[in-house]
């Protein structure tokens, strides 16, 4: 059997990585026979809702806040089928603003592991909050657990500049253990020169555009109905293209320690792609307003 | 004597006048409930519905029977030869372990920490990870680091192998120094997970560097034949007792962890910060053993799962033997794992301690006990008073698992001694205290921390476990093999008889017991 393999999907809170993450894994896992695991790590918990059709699914940690421990859980209380025969887990986490929601992850990850979560899949893929903000939320990209890590982005300033954070987290991990950067995926806002942009970051940060995926309201379509386009419409273009995806990760072998860029560096490529403008062109376009 | 420095003790020294006028003096700034209030509430606090009212107490943790993980780490690493231990978080968690220590043992217990403060706790503590192993190695030159965790350290995240390794690429230290580290947070488990997760961590990042290949079986001409784990142990004097049994079967064997040489080292006027423990170049070739022995079966459990597993070697666990029955299979084992028969020196020794048993028996039948310590301990003293005719009545183990309770409920339903008995598992010593006092026993079996609901309910206490913080010597002499069972015996008994001595008016004040 091929050994099993653990990716990671980080990006920008809201940029689209349980949605895109969901939708590709529903491809590996039903097009190429993929036995799959997510975790999700974000204490929202709405990482498994697509594929498992409902709400939001019991967390670890809720569960082990109303047994009093996470010692008396049982891996079968936490983990739940779903489309494609994929299992899911929610580590789940505090109310917003209150305890340690990194800490959470690190506990729900070490109980998975301890029970034996992970055995016998072909893929783990963790799907992780925003920014890696903490040493909790760098627990999926520690030695022996992903190796491959993907970052949802998007050409809008805020996403490549969280897309760069991450790459340097991830820089600190690689040196000393074998995570690497899979590459972007970017999830399409329609915004100038999108694809060209993301390539050029890609480049500078050593790694590929792995996928560009073209906006398409059937994903909200499907997605407010609780399912992936690969259950909601199958025939659909964009299940296509999230196949496609799903390929490219299953094929990758362009697995690369990052080379992040600093904060000017990534405001001078958005300028030359005329995202944002340099400062004279402002001042004049903000003169010629004043003097209409 | 000329010079005689008058030193007085603490009863008298505090009854003195300059005390008694201070205390008074300070009642003026504490605002103290009157003498009748005090009392009332004390009368209270022994009713039975005060009882109910604290066994249904949920967020409340009063007087729990257990330490942290890391001060059980601390322990492990001391096991092996030449070995610092290496606390990664803040200070004074460092401190608090090594005075726990030093306290119970009444030796030093050496240690070092990587002393993170708010910076550490903000940016992460690898540099003061590294930092930390460069400095300690170059001050105490050991041939062998184990790094274990504060709660500051885990809840931030901090990831010690990419750290240590960060640390080797920096050159802080060598390739060839072996720096095991074990997860060790405070918030889960106890003392004695964090005392496995070390032990496994030491055995198996040896093996894996030494590149030997396990061979059950085929270090019997070189002296691998037998391993023995003692676990989280207190009592020096248990190492010393298994040595001897060992003696008399003539076998080669290994400890793996004995940190029974860094408890009790000899005054010489010179300090060595490393004293005895297991050579690192046997923990590999223990791989070689015919079989590996444990004699505390909760306190190691993720270590004996990986021997069996990686070493694929026979493998005994056994709660701690304490008593007749426990030791009879004790001897057993041994006799099993290397093939040797029983020695007669053992068969001799056995019947004494039968027949000294069986002397005190009339003084020891039906006397009703409390019982409290870590589940081996437990499991172990709970077959001591049943083969010896004593009812447990009140068994708490703040740090045991399900699988612990059903363990001791099978063994007491197995005696009509057990009948009485109730094993309370998470629970504390102020639950303790309640149960002693609506349910009075003769006598209460546990640490010193035992101490205050025993006085409050008037029962003798005998102090066996950890910790023992106000008695000395207790961890030299053995509670296992049958030496160990004479001593614990002789202990009870002669409490008992103190008892009576006590309590007797005179004309039943009598001379032989």
């Amino acid at each position: 059997m091929m050994k099993m393999r653990q990716i990671a999907f980080y990006g920008k809170g809201g940029i689209g990585k349980s949605t895109t993450s969901q939708n590709t894994l529903a491809q590996l896992a039903t097009k190429y026979g993929q036995k799959t695991m997510i975790v999700g790590c974000d204490p929202k918990a709405d990482s498994t809702r697509l594929i498992l059709n409902t709400k939001a699914q019991n967390s670890v940690l809720q569960l082990a806040a109303e047994r009093g421990t996470v010692e008396d859980l049982e891996l079968e209380d936490v983990v739940q089928l779903g489309y494609g025969d994929i299992l899911n887990v929610e580590c789940g986490g505090p109310e917003p603003g209150v305890g340690c929601a990194g800490r959470g992850i690190i506990t729900a990850i070490n109980f998975l592991e301890e029970q034996g979560a992970y055995e016998g899949l072909d893929f783990v893929s963790y799907d992780v909050l925003g920014d890696v903000v903490c040493g909790g939320f760098a627990m999926p990209i520690r030695e022996n657990k992903a190796q491959e890590i993907y970052i949802v982005c998007s050409g809008e300033m805020m996403a490549m500049y969280a897309a760069n954070n991450i790459a340097r987290g991830i820089l600190k991990y690689a040196n000393s253990g074998g995570v690497r950067l899979g590459g972007l995926i970017c999830n399409s806002r329609n915004t100038d020169r999108e694809d060209e942009l993301i390539m050029e970051l890609a480049r500078r940060l050593n790694t590929q555009m792995i996928h560009f995926v073209p906006r398409d309201n059937v994903v909200q379509h499907a997605e407010l109905r609780r399912m992936t386009v690969a259950q909601y419409s199958p025939e659909h273009q964009q299940a296509k293209e999230y196949e496609m995806l799903a390929e490219k990760i299953l094929n990758n072998k362009m697995l690369t320690i990052p080379t992040p860029i600093t904060m000017e560096e990534l405001e001078d490529l958005l300028m030359e792609f005329g995202v944002i403008e340099d400062e004279e062109t402002a001042i004049k376009k903000m003169q010629a307003a004043a003097g209409q | 004597m000329k010079d005689r420095i008058e030193i007085p003790d603490h009863n008298s020294l505090f009854k003195s006048e300059p005390y008694v006028k201070q205390r008074e003096g300070k009642k003026a700034f504490e605002a103290p409930c009157s003498e009748q209030e005090t009392m009332e509430a004390l009368a209270y606090s022994k009713s039975s519905e005060y009882k109910d009212k604290n066994f249904a107490r949920q967020s409340l943790v009063v007087n729990p029977h257990k330490a942290c993980q890391p001060l059980g780490a601390l322990m492990a690493a001391l096991g092996f030869e030449k070995t610092l231990p290496f606390i990664h978080g803040s200070q004074g968690c460092t401190a608090y372990f090594r005075s726990h220590l030093s306290r119970h043992f009444k030796e030093p217990a050496p240690a070092v920490s990587s002393s993170m403060t708010e910076d550490g706790a903000v940016f992460g503590g690898m540099s003061n990870l590294i930092d930390g192993l460069e400095n300690s190695v170059a001050l105490y030159k050991p041939e062998m680091v184990a790094v274990s965790t504060t709660c500051m350290a885990e809840v931030i995240g901090d990831d010690l192998q990419a750290f240590i390794s960060n640390a080797r690429l920096k050159g802080a230290i060598s390739e060839d120094l072996p720096v095991p580290y074990a997860n060790t947070p405070s918030f889960s488990g106890s003392h004695i997970t964090g005392y496995d997760s070390m032990l496994k961590s030491i055995i198996s990042t040896l093996y894996n560097r030494s590149g030997i290949q396990a061979a059950p079986g085929s270090g019997e001409t070189t002296g691998e034949k037998l391993n023995l784990i003692l676990g989280f142990e207190p009592y020096t004097g248990n190492f010393a007792e298994v040595r001897k049994i060992l003696a008399a079967f003539d076998t080669e064997y290994t400890f793996l962890g004995d940190h029974s040489g860094n408890f009790d080292s000899p005054a010489t006027g010179e300090y060595s910060y490393y004293y005895g423990g297991t050579k690192l170049t046997d923990v590999p070739k223990a791989a070689n053993a015919l079989g590996t022995l444990s004699l505390q079966k909760y306190s190691v459990k993720k270590t004996m799962e990986y021997i069996n597993g990686t070493w694929k070697q026979q493998t005994i666990s056994m709660s701690t033997p304490i008593g007749i029955t426990a030791t009879d299979r004790l001897i057993e084992a041994i006799s099993e794992l290397t093939g040797l028969p029983i020695p007669d020196e053992l068969v001799d020794e056995r019947g004494r301690v039968v027949d000294a048993l069986t002397d005190s028996h009339p003084y020891l039948h039906g006397k009703r006990v409390a019982l409290v310590g870590d589940p081996d301990l437990l499991i172990g003293l709970i077959q001591f008073c049943l083969e010896t005719g004593m009812e447990p009545v009140h068994i708490i183990c703040s740090n045991g698992d399900n699988g612990f309770k059903e363990e001791a409920e099978a063994l007491l339903a197995a005696s009509p001694y057990g009948a009485e008995a109730t094993v309370y598992i998470g629970n504390d010593l102020w639950h303790m205290r309640s149960l002693l006092i609506d349910n009075p026993v003769d006598l209460a079996v546990g640490s010193s921390h035992l101490k205050y609901a025993a006085k409050d309910a008037g029962v003798p206490l005998i102090r066996v476990g950890f910790p023992v913080f106000d008695r000395h010597h207790l961890h030299r002499y053995p509670i296992i093999g049958y030496q160990g069972a004479l001593n614990l015996l002789t202990t009870i008994v002669n409490t008992i008889l103190q008892n009576l001595d006590e309590d007797s008016s005179g004309f039943n004040h009598d001379l032989v017991r």
